[in-house]
């Protein structure tokens, strides 16, 4: 038994000492590997007096878990503090900058159409599209402009041919005779896109973006009209109150004919939009002309609807306090990344236009 | 269309004030586009003379000159106009008024060491006139007014007004009251119609010559002997200054009176240079004449023009010749009062490019009815300025204006309007609007005033209606929130669903013109189809482009001279492949520059490689919901890509559609525009090319089929020739067992040491795994074999021991 004893004690001198992990696995294997001093304890079992075995096993057995526990005890020890150690030495400079990113941005003007798009769908119309070549006989003539018409003036435009029968289209209106000449009515469309003028300074990009709307059943009139657009006009600019006016003016393609303007005052040289006593025009509506009807086959007598255009550059720069049109299409990193949006930021109905 | 209070008081009988009348004149359609206060400033302006001058002590060009402005001490004003001489009468502005043209404020200033009290002005400087070379050069008349005010004394601001085309009878005063007074305010005055009493004859044989295309229908005429022409009475001279007219003489002022009163443009000849007679017909080609611009125009077939026994006089109703012009010695003048043809007087003048204000009115529509009333007016007035005698009226007309009317169901104004008007209302309006009706059955026969081309229909009757009765009587109807279709189509989700794909890796959106430079274009034009603008804005945006590239390249450069490097910029939008409409195809570009992590300090920098690019079109089109493991990706790009660095990917092998292309922009471009990065890469995603899903989100989602049992992970090294393509291996490794086989994984790839030159090693990782077992080593070594037979079979590889 005094082996055992002998064994006890100098694991305990042993322990008291500072130790690795590697030197506690060696006193474990020293002890209870194959040849180990606790393993050839059990192997002298079989040679003890049959009297004597039962005791020295059970004694062998408790020194054993004794000197088991002691040496986990100890490596757990150890690990303790190899982790302490290496947590201290593992302190770093957190302020030094994460791993590199980019962001990528969604155009004002493409958000500004999700946000049209997104007004409008809750209310019934559904999104329609047309070339950026048109005829001169979709963009003007089958819009009740004929040739020699001096409302033709007011469209600066690019032909494509000498005949001038091909243009890029000056407004989104040839969408209004091409969904009308595919389908049959009611028709509740609204259609963004690109639109093309000759014209260009700091207010006239040669280029510029129109949503235009169409809405043709049984019984729309002017009441439904003012109502789509007060709706709008308040939904897209997330004000509960906007003082609107619609004044008479002229179309070829509607009749009557209206523009409308918001209220607006002039704060710190901005424009406030909402209810200032000034009148800002932002687009221009009617009732479709029972001629741009006859031209897509639509029965007049039975059928009758608005539709209005509005400039979307326009809207967004009314909305967002950009001044400077030209710069929409300057494709400036630095512009690009003040204005635009994230592309998470998704326009909807339930999460709201904006955050 | 400019007007004053003033003027409209001739034919409006009102108490209101011009606040009141600034808002009904937008309510009613005529928009106010600017309201210009001239009375409290212009006043400042008076008429003064010049009594001295002497030459400016330090300046060659400068004067001093001592100004009689009507009050006791002469002002010492500094002036440079070279006509500034001793005697002149002319408009001086005292320190303290604000210069029209420029808007600036007067003070007392020293110039060049001389102080002036002021200045005189040129017709430029307030308006008047273009002219700006010497000061103005009044009249000996304006003596008797030396220090009064050169501006008339109305108090009347001048308003300016935007006239929709359809609305040329809006072009005169009498026009714009008429609808004021329509619309409640105010009552309008009658027009007391004075007519020539005369029994002299009308010497002059007019005649319009029946031809086909013939631009003028009527035309009327008198002839005035023994006239003096003279400056214009002060009240005329007001009464045009007030709208921002420079008088000229008296017979030219009272032309243009009646013209802006009435809209009834007239036109005086000197009647002595009149060669026996007028004669209306279609120009020749090649016929020339010298206009009253001061310019020659060269006519072309067909042009309705003025003309005697000698040639052309001028071009009918757009503008007067020099030869027959009216001058302050004019004796006897033929005045003129005609009717053409919108169309044919827009057909010549857009052909001439010219722009008068007999053009403009016009080709919009004159009241075919005014021709009397016109002449009676103007030849009255001549009379009483310049004397003379007045012959009677001659009219030639070759077709009879026909008036027109139009059936008129009252209760269409409800049913557009959406509100009632009551039908004493409605009729009260359409009186004062001068329309004329019948009532028939159900509907009344509405007879249209003749100064009113645009109303044609019943609508155009609507129109009137609810614009005078107000747009502010249209009642909001709230829109129901109710949806019948779906807002977007399939590929319009595609391109939102594209658009912000791609953004969120990285690329900022861009929006540039669809059209662009065809230098440019041209490098990116591939086979297509060069589209050029006939009328394009600059040398620099000619052409439709034919891809994004041209325009993103454009502008990365421009950021470059901004100092910026590593950028990545994308566009969606349209590009084209003809000149017809829907000749266009959508297309996403991107295009990537310079590095990734400059200057990190953790991370790697390196250039962006083709391998990016791949990444951004091929993880887009799997979030848009595509199945990478049908991709197929070959090597055969446009030439603006690197050959050796670009890829062409299809949905699925065999398409016959590019779904992308990818790669780096060939070196030659790069180097040909100058573009200062260490790389460029891009790519192009056709939209029209990829085929819409028919499987809706919920179809997708519903089968869910995953393996709980152990996997295990293979590696394999081949070595292969340098022309097989990876593609290749995986495919074959793929082919195996498609149940089995759930991911392959190249881990690398080796060209150098210990491989055969044309050789390269490609090491492998293949995942296996079954859906119905845990596989055991002998099942995984016969896939292994397996593996190993059909890559070495399929392309000639040997696995690598």
């Amino acid at each position: 038994m005094s082996d055992l004893k002998k064994i006890k004690d100098e694991l305990l001198l042993k322990l008291k000492s500072k130790l690795n992990l590697s030197e506690v696995n060696q006193m474990k294997s020293d002890l209870f590997g194959k040849n180990g001093l606790v393993s050839s304890q059990f192997k002298k079992i079989g040679t003890i007096a049959e009297t004597e075995r039962k005791k020295f096993a059970s004694e062998l057995n408790v020194i054993k878990d004794e000197l088991q526990d002691l040496i986990n005890v100890k490596i757990k020890e150890i690990e303790k503090e190899e982790i302490r150690e290496k947590l201290q030495k593992e302190k770093i400079d957190i302020t030094l900058p994460e791993r590199p990113f980019v962001r990528g941005k969604i155009h004002p003007v493409s958000q500004t159409i999700d946000e049209i798009s997104s007004i409008f769908s809750e209310i019934g119309f559904s999104v329609e599209e047309g070339p950026d070549v048109e005829s001169e006989y979709n963009n003007f003539t089958a819009l009740n402009t004929p040739k020699n018409h001096p409302a033709r003036d007011m469209h600066d435009t690019f032909y494509l041919d000498e005949k001038k029968e091909r243009l890029l289209r000056t407004h989104t209106s040839p969408v209004q005779i091409r969904t009308m000449l595919k389908d049959k009515p009611p028709f509740k469309i609204i259609a963004p896109g690109r639109t093309y003028r000759s014209d260009s300074d700091q207010t006239h990009a040669p280029m510029f973006h129109q949503v235009e709307g169409l809405h043709i059943d049984k019984d729309i009139n002017m009441g439904h009209l003012k109502g789509c657009l007060n709706y709008f006009i308040k939904e897209f600019f997330e004000l509960d109150k906007i003082k609107m006016r619609f004044r008479p003016s002229h179309f070829p393609f509607t009749e009557p004919s209206a523009e409308v303007d918001i209220g607006y005052e002039m704060k710190d040289g901005k424009i406030v939009i909402g209810e200032g006593d000034q009148w800002l025009e932002i687009l221009g509506c009617g009732m479709v002309h029972p001629n741009v009807l006859r031209n897509v086959k639509v029965d007049p007598i039975k059928f009758q609807g608005y539709a209005f255009g509005m400039g979307i550059d326009r809207l967004a720069m009314l909305k967002y306090g950009i001044n400077d049109l030209r710069a929409f299409f300057d494709c400036d990193y630095r512009w690009l990344n003040h204005f635009g949006f994230d592309p998470l930021d998704v326009p909807t109905n339930y999460r709201g236009l904006s955050r | 269309m400019k007007i004053t209070f003033d003027w409209l008081k001739d034919h409006l009988k009102t108490n209101l004030k011009e606040k009141n009348l600034l808002e009904q004149l937008t309510n009613v359609g005529l928009e106010v586009e600017e309201v210009q206060n001239l009375s409290s400033d212009k006043e400042l302006f008076k008429v003064a003379k010049i009594i001295k001058t002497i030459k400016h002590p330090n300046a060659d060009r400068l004067k001093v000159c001592d100004v009689d402005v009507g009050e006791k001490e002469f002002k010492k004003v500094v002036c440079g106009a070279a006509n500034a001489v001793e005697g002149l009468i002319t408009v001086y502005a005292p320190p303290g008024s604000i210069i029209p043209k420029t808007k600036t404020k007067l003070v007392v200033a020293k110039i060049r060491g001389v102080t002036s009290y002021g200045m005189l002005c040129s017709e430029c400087e307030l308006n008047l006139s273009e002219k700006s070379d010497g000061i103005i050069r009044l009249s000996s008349g304006y003596k008797k007014i030396i220090g009064k005010s050169y501006f008339s004394k109305s108090k009347s601001n001048l308003i300016d007004l935007s006239i929709t085309p359809n609305r040329p009878d809006c072009l005169g005063i009498r026009g714009i009251a008429r609808d004021l007074a329509a619309s409640g305010f105010g009552k309008l005055i009658d027009f007391k119609k004075k007519k020539i009493k005369s029994n002299n004859k009308h010497s002059l044989k007019v005649k319009i010559k029946k031809e086909k295309n013939q631009g003028c229908s009527i035309f009327g005429s008198c002839l005035i002997t023994d006239v003096k022409n003279t400056e214009s009475p002060q009240w005329l001279k007001d009464k045009l200054i007030s709208i921002g007219q420079k008088p000229i003489s008296a017979i030219v002022d009272i032309t243009n009176y009646v013209m802006f009163d009435l809209n009834r443009p007239l036109h005086a000849y000197d009647a002595d240079k009149i060669e026996k007679g007028i004669i209306v017909r279609n120009s020749k080609s090649g016929e020339k004449f010298s206009a009253l611009d001061n310019k020659d125009y060269k006519l072309e077939n067909g042009m309705c023009v003025i003309s005697d026994h000698k040639g052309v006089l001028g071009l009918g109703g757009i503008i007067g010749g020099t030869r027959s012009g009216t001058e302050l010695d004019t004796k006897n003048i033929l005045l003129e009062s005609a009717y053409f043809k919108p169309g044919s007087i827009r057909t010549t003048a857009k052909k001439l490019n010219l722009d008068t204000d007999a053009k403009f009115r016009f080709e919009r529509g004159i009241d075919p009815l005014s021709i009397e009333d016109g002449l009676n007016k103007a030849a009255i007035l001549i009379k009483e300025i310049c004397g003379g005698k007045i012959s009677k009226i001659d009219v030639q007309e070759i077709e009879t204006h026909k008036t027109k009317k139009v059936k008129f169901d009252i209760k269409l104004v409800e049913k557009v309007a959406g509100f009632k008007i009551s039908t004493k209302e409605i009729f009260k309006i359409l009186e004062n609007l001068g329309f004329k009706f019948k009532k028939k059955k159900n509907f009344f026969e509405l007879t249209v005033p003749s100064w009113r081309p645009d109303i044609t229909q019943e609508i155009d009757i609507v129109e009137e209606l609810v614009r005078i009765s107000g747009y502010d009587k249209i009642r909001i109807i709230d829109p129901i929130k109710k949806r019948k279709k779906s807002t977007l189509n399939k590929s319009q989700k595609l391109f939102h669903f594209l658009q912000r794909s791609i953004a969120s890796k990285g690329y900022l959106e861009s929006i540039t013109w669809s059209f662009t430079d065809s230098n440019y274009n041209n490098y990116f034009r591939d086979t297509k189809k060069e589209i050029k603008i006939v009328n394009p804005i600059s040398t620099e945006l000619d052409v439709l482009r034919n891809s994004i590239f041209s325009n993103l390249i454009i502008y990365m450069n421009k950021n470059f001279d901004r100092g910026f490097k590593d950028l990545s910029i994308y566009e969606i939008g349209p590009t084209f492949t003809g000149s017809r409409p829907g000749e266009q195809n959508t297309v996403a570009c991107g295009l990537s520059s310079g590095k990734k992590s400059r200057l990190s300090w953790i991370e790697k920098e390196r250039n962006v490689d083709v391998f990016d690019v791949k990444k951004d079109v091929v993880q887009t089109l799997i979030e848009a919901g595509y199945r990478s493991e049908e991709f197929f990706i070959d090597n055969k790009t446009p030439n603006y890509y690197h050959p050796g660095k670009s890829g062409r990917l299809f949905l699925k092998k065999g398409a016959d559609l590019v779904a992308a292309y990818f790669g780096e922009i060939h070196p030659n471009i790069t180097k040909k525009i100058g573009m200062k990065t260490e790389s460029l890469v891009g790519f192009e995603i056709f939209l029209d090319n990829l085929k819409l899903s028919e499987k809706t989100l919920n179809d997708q989602k519903k089968k869910f089929n995953v393996s709980d049992y152990q996997k295990s992970e293979r590696d394999f090294a081949f070595i292969i020739n340098k022309d097989i393509n990876a593609q290749d291996l995986i495919n074959a490794i793929a082919s195996v067992d498609q149940n089995l086989i759930s991911n392959i994984k190249v881990f690398d790839v080796y060209e150098g040491d210990n491989i055969p030159e044309n050789q390269k090693s490609i090491a492998i990782s293949v995942t296996i795994q079954s859906l119905e077992k845990t596989l055991n080593e002998n099942d995984l070594e016969k896939i292994n074999q397996l593996i190993i037979k059909t890559v070495e079979n399929k392309t000639g590889a040997k696995i690598r021991s």
